[in-house]
């Protein structure tokens, strides 16, 4: 098998198996799987969905990106989740209460949003180099930390700003907004999509065609290995640490800057622990991570549309687990089956060398 | 009269009492914190919501969008679905025409405008919104739709012909229950449980402690809240619920009043864990009247409930929009229109209810004024 099939494969046929096994589950609780599939296609052309999906994908993306960073150094950040609110909440303050001019306004609430994001990620760095202790306990500490900070800072005390019964950071002026791509009534394409691709491909660069990507993942494969060739693990570590938390930290913002204006009360939640599954996924390539993404983003507006036809919306959570396992399996089913072709490729190869020489020998 | 004044006076301890003009007290003994400072008042005013004629609904077709927990959280989207219930009842709204769908927990913002948007493309007209969350999307989704009628429970921030406000008085009837608390409690000391800690559910508190001092100005009031801003399980979560009223009681309350949807119940075990017959505790219900709703075994402790008539406003509305007269729907459900209130069920306040009754009309003639914040 060539390359492009061992690594396609895998998550077609987890994507199959997934849609088989939630047809099952869908006859068993007596809806049509058919219909389903049909709403979910359709839903593509209905209200602002398309766009949504590409927006929602854009989220995702920098949230796989930002937890793949750290499976690349062996890091598991389940803390993305916390820095990415918390980063998303200290830009929203910062850029509603800095005047500033058109460009540079935007440039900083993304700088904020990136250097906080880093900070909520710098302590479990540290004590993950100098002290050992394991950052998926630190990280998950730390984000319901955030949730309290969160709390204060969005407080009328502190930054809130009471509308209604909702609470919200002061709004951004237009000067801060990012602008987007109207599209009237299918809605409006985040400008901050672009952004996403554009992280992408210094994800690709950065870990696929630089020493720093070379040393980053060999420290991951075997750290005293990196050590023996001159790479300072504990470096290494903190640098993969602070790098993930600060794309976490972008995480919130396509929301911020091109939509709400401000950060909310109610806020989405969740996108770092969606950001886990969607680098697994992807297996932490950029392109992966992309389909990944929209794949997951469009399983999310589909329990929208599937709720609307009386189908229940959990099936879509079914799906998406389904898939996130299945594509575990499928990958190391496909490797083992590659790799025993391989075996008889190179047996038969071989007989073929022998078979001469044996011939040779018979005369 | 003076006799039962002299045995409250009795079994008071602790209370500085505010010994304006007598009036209340005359009910059995025990309530150590009454002062008998209720106002007094005339008969209540008669609702207005109830409209000469029937409206015919048989026509609309109502599109409904939760929030979180949807039908079944027995808290304000079942409330929400009472109302419906009764269009069906009373204005010949068919069950076939009504259609509810259901937010997901931390959704962004999309999702609540593409669930508007689905009820109106399928030709659902009026669309009700439950929860302050749908605020901004609705917003949005109301401006792209002008011709078709929106409400939304819990928000007044949009100003769009086409969306209606149902907004409560929280704070009224909190304070209502705030009286009772402070009138059924032996300690003189009371307690508070919110779910979490944002604005809508401030408004509650104010209003109980405010009713609360009312009646006794020294009284002690324990407040606590289950989550943080932000973090919504604090109306979902039994166990938190139980914990915090645990620690209110443990330190001194008996009576415990909990604005915490779902994490209520954990509120009533833990009083009803703490109750014992020589000193009994008593808990306070929110939105609907738990001592209906809430699991039997812990009836006995719910001494009455803050009604919040999320399924008056959903049924005046559907009303108002069958009958095209979207005007005559009051700015805000308060006492006057009983969209807040008390209940009674179980007959634990039965010996109090000339007070409340005088607290109440003294709220709807504007003598009492109720701050909606701390």
């Amino acid at each position: 098998m060539s390359r492009l099939q061992t690594t396609l494969l895998p998550p077609l046929l987890a994507v199959l198996f997934a849609a088989l096994l939630c047809s099952i589950a869908l006859l068993i609780s007596g809806d049509n799987p058919g219909a389903a599939l049909a709403v979910m296609v359709t839903q593509l052309g209905a209200g602002t969905t398309a766009v949504d999906v590409i927006n929602t994908g854009a989220v995702y993306y920098i949230a796989g990106l930002a937890v793949a960073v750290g499976f690349k150094m062996k890091l598991f950040n389940i803390g993305v989740e916390g820095q990415f609110r918390i980063a998303a909440c200290v830009a929203a303050i910062v850029g509603g209460l800095l005047p500033l001019p058109p460009v540079l306004h935007v440039i900083v609430i993304l700088l904020t949003g990136m250097l906080v994001g880093m900070l909520w990620a710098l302590v479990p760095a540290l004590l993950r180099a100098y002290r050992g202790v394991s950052e998926v306990i630190s990280t998950i500490m730390l984000n319901a930390v955030a949730t309290g900070v969160i709390a204060w800072l969005i407080s009328p005390a502190a930054f809130g700003f009471v509308q209604g019964n909702n609470i919200s950071t002061p709004p951004i002026a237009p000067t801060g907004h990012f602008p987007g791509i109207d599209l009237g009534p299918s809605g409006t394409i985040f400008g901050m999509v672009f952004v996403a691709a554009l992280l992408g491909v210094g994800y690709w660069f950065l870990l696929g065609r630089t020493r720093f990507g070379f040393e980053l993942t060999a420290s991951g494969e075997s750290p005293t290995a990196a050590t023996a060739g001159g790479v300072e693990a504990r470096r290494m570590v903190l640098i993969a640490m602070l790098m993930s938390g600060a794309v976490a930290g972008l995480i919130g913002l396509p929301e911020v800057l091109g939509r709400e204006h401000a950060y909310t009360l109610v806020a989405p939640q969740g996108y770092g622990f969606t950001g886990i599954a969607i680098a697994l996924l992807g297996r932490n390539h950029p392109a992966g991570i992309a389909v990944g993404a929209l794949l997951w983003a469009f399983l999310d507006k589909s329990a929208l549309a599937l709720d609307n036809i009386g189908v229940p919306r959990e099936i879509v959570l079914i799906m998406q687990g389904v898939i996130v396992l299945s594509v575990v399996v499928a990958y190391e089913i496909v490797r083992r089956y590659a790799m025993a072709a391989e075996q008889r490729r190179v047996a038969a190869e071989l007989r073929a060398q022998q078979q001469p020489v044996a011939e040779g020998a018979a005369t | 009269m003076a006799a039962a004044l002299l045995a409250g006076a009795l079994v008071m301890t602790g209370c500085a009492r505010d010994t304006g003009a007598a009036g209340g007290g005359g009910s059995a003994g025990g309530e150590a914190c009454a002062t008998g400072t209720a106002p007094s008042g005339g008969a209540a005013a008669a609702p207005t919501s109830a409209a000469a004629t029937k409206p015919d609904a048989s026509s609309l077709k109502v599109g409904v969008a939760y929030d979180i927990g949807g039908r079944g959280d027995q808290s304000f989207n079942d409330s929400a679905y009472a109302g419906i219930e009764k269009a069906v009842a009373d204005f010949g709204l068919a069950e076939a025409n009504v259609k509810e769908l259901t937010a997901a927990p931390n959704e962004p913002e999309d999702a609540a405008a593409t669930r508007l948007r689905q009820l109106a493309a399928d030709g659902y007209n009026p669309i009700i919104a439950v929860g302050f969350k749908y605020a901004t999307p609705l917003a949005k989704v109301a401006a792209e739709l002008p011709n078709t009628q929106f409400a939304i429970v819990d928000d007044n921030s949009i100003d769009l012909p086409n969306v209606t406000s149902l907004v409560f008085a929280e704070e009224q009837g909190s304070f209502l229950v705030g009286v009772a608390a402070a009138l059924k409690s032996k300690a003189c000391h009371i307690g508070f449980v919110g779910g979490v800690d944002v604005p809508l559910i401030q408004k509650f508190e104010a209003g109980y402690t405010q009713g609360a001092k009312a009646v006794a100005p020294n009284i002690k009031i324990e407040s606590k809240y289950i989550t943080p801003a932000g973090d919504f399980t604090g109306f979902q979560d039994p166990q938190k619920g139980n914990v915090v009223a645990t620690g209110e009681l443990d330190a001194g309350a008996d009576v415990i009043y909990h604005a915490a949807g779902a994490s209520g119940a954990g509120v009533f075990s833990a009083v009803k864990a703490k109750s014992t017959p020589d000193s009994p505790k008593y808990a306070i219900g929110v939105d609907s009247d738990q001592y209906l709703t809430a699991d039997p075994a812990v009836r006995d402790v719910i001494i009455t409930s803050m009604l919040k008539r999320v399924d008056v406003a959903v049924y005046d509305f559907i009303g108002a929009v069958a009958s095209n007269n979207l005007g005559a729907l009051p700015k805000i459900f308060d006492l006057k229109v009983d969209g807040v209130g008390y209940s009674t069920t179980g007959g634990q306040v039965d010996d109090i209810v000339a007070q409340l009754d005088a607290y109440k009309n003294a709220i709807i003639n504007g003598s009492i004024t109720v701050q909606s914040t701390k």
